[in-house]
């Protein structure tokens, strides 16, 4: 999988935590999640799971702490899938 | 005195209900006045080998669900009793016709929210526990910890409204709702906050009703026809049928109301909450009868009114032998008897006894007939208890629909643990 692919396909798992005063276009590989996006931190961890789901990939804590922008998610993501 | 001389007066505002035969205050008000009721069959509880398989859920489509949570919200979202408070509460603050807070604005520093529960999102607790017992702790997602705390409902609708008074959640057994209605009414009256969105709620199902079914306090008889099982009143009376639902009541000052231009269905003039120690009479499920005279007397004097001036009763009549001690206890309370006691009825022969839930949803139910002059009928009392009968004349006991100007009402609910509430309020 490409990391194209990963960042399409993750977009509309992320937009689906946005908060309503933030538009869906606005998800850009270098949004952070957070500061930018104003998506609940507790969310991240949902974003997480679903992430796990639909890439059958597992996060280790070292991968959240790293996580901070839309492109460090599809770089965590692209890691694993390549080594799978 | 000084206090009591300057209190506010407190009026209701907003309306909102979630009840087994009824959501919405206009479908609710339609089956008060037709005696219809919620109670059904459960194939859950006969699956699970419950002995009453019979209680009452309200019904609440997806697309309901949908008005008042975003699909993010309802992401995971396992509790009923929650959502019957979201529902109930938004809906007396519409009806109150008051303006929340957007989220960019200020917070509403006058505005609080006190609403209860027994035991909350038994379901989601269930759902929890498995995963965690599974080894999957990670995967439960952040909403749990909002639906499972007990504070969960006053939170969602502290979030949805913007209220930045007092935002709590109380619990005494199925006096809660009375309760939470009550503290809600001094903290206006005590000039704390301007308006109070006050209720309860409570979930449903087998694992909340499961205890009440083992300790034989609910009818085995009526599976077969559950609209017939909750018998308040009735000779044959055999135990409470166990319901669930949320109640919300929109509370302000006088002042509040009137500055507002807001509709006014009645004056809470006061009430009384206490508890009888378990001790006389009283012990962990039975109530200490001194205790609930006292309650019943105290709040009548808070209220400045004398005790001939109730013109109506909603009781908490449960539907168990005890409803003849409750009449005892109003008769002697009140010094009045026979021909001279007020009319009463229990609305839980038609929806069941909603528990934590039940002194919000019955406010309501009281509040609106007082409202539409109307008392509802106690269904299932065919045969009146004649215990019953010895202390109260049998017409006071409202079987059919009665188009009467009622005044002024006395509510009260009575709680596991001995607790009391009693509330007195008046239509001007």
């Amino acid at each position: 999988m490409t990391k194209e692919e990963i960042l399409n396909q993750l977009k509309p798992i992320v937009a689906i935590y946005l908060p309503e005063d933030v538009s869906k276009e606005e998800i850009k590989p270098e949004s952070d999640l957070t500061m930018e996006l104003n998506i609940n931190s507790a969310h991240l961890v949902d974003i997480v799971l679903d992430v796990e789901d639909h890439f059958d990939v597992a996060f280790a804590n070292e991968d959240m702490e790293s996580l901070r922008t839309v492109s460090d998610a599809v770089e965590i993501i692209y890691g694993k899938v390549k080594s799978v | 005195m000084g206090i009591q001389n300057k209190r506010k007066r407190v009026v209701v505002t907003g309306l909102g209900v979630v009840a087994p035969n009824g959501v919405g205050t206009t479908d609710f008000t339609d089956a008060l006045r037709e005696g219809k009721s919620g109670i059904t069959f459960s194939q859950q509880l006969r699956d699970l080998n419950f002995s009453c398989q019979i209680g009452g859920v309200p019904i609440i489509s997806e697309e309901k669900r949908g008005e008042y949570l975003t699909n993010l919200e309802l992401r995971n979202f396992n509790s009923n009793g929650i959502l019957y408070g979201i529902i109930a509460g938004m809906d007396a603050v519409k009806d109150a016709n008051f303006k929340i807070a957007l989220k960019k604005e200020e917070a509403l520093w006058d505005t609080g929210i006190i609403f209860g529960v027994g035991t909350t999102s038994v379901e989601k607790f269930r759902e929890s526990i498995y995963t965690i017992d599974e080894g999957n702790t990670r995967k439960l997602g952040s909403s749990t910890i909002l639906q499972t705390m007990t504070s969960g409902v006053s939170a969602y609708l502290s979030g949805l409204i913007g209220a930045g008074n007092i935002v709590t959640t109380n619990s005494s057994a199925c006096a809660t709702g009375t309760e939470a209605i009550l503290l809600g009414y001094e903290r206006i009256a005590n000039g704390q906050a301007k308006q109070m969105l006050c209720g309860s709620c409570s979930d449903g199902g087998p694992y909340v009703w499961a205890a009440f079914d083992t300790i034989r306090v609910m009818p085995y008889a009526y599976n077969e026809k559950p609209e017939r099982g909750s018998r308040p009143f009735s000779e044959s009376a055999a135990g409470f049928v166990p319901g669930s639902g949320a109640g919300a009541l929109f509370l302000e000052s006088l002042e509040s109301a009137q500055e507002r231009g807001a509709k006014i269905y009645c004056e809470i003039l006061g009430g009384n909450i206490n508890c009888g120690g378990q001790r006389e009479e009283g012990s962990m499920t039975a109530p200490n009868n001194s205790a609930v005279q006292k309650c019943i007397k105290l709040a009548i004097e808070n209220a400045r009114i004398t005790a001939n001036e109730i013109d109506y009763i909603n009781g908490h009549l449960t539907a168990t032998a005890k409803d003849v001690v409750e009449i005892d206890n109003w008769c002697k309370a009140l010094d009045r008897n026979g021909s001279e006691f007020p009319f009463i009825n229990s609305t839980k022969g038609m929806i069941g006894h909603c528990l934590a839930a039940s002194g919000s949803v019955e406010m309501v139910a009281s509040i609106l007939q007082l409202h539409n002059s109307f008392i509802a009928p106690n269904i299932n009392c065919e045969d009146l208890s004649p215990a019953i009968l010895k202390l109260i004349d049998e017409d006071k006991i409202i079987r059919k629909t009665k188009k009467v100007n009622i005044k002024t009402v006395a509510k009260a609910s009575f709680g596991f643990g001995d607790v009391n509430a009693c509330i007195i309020f008046q239509k001007n």
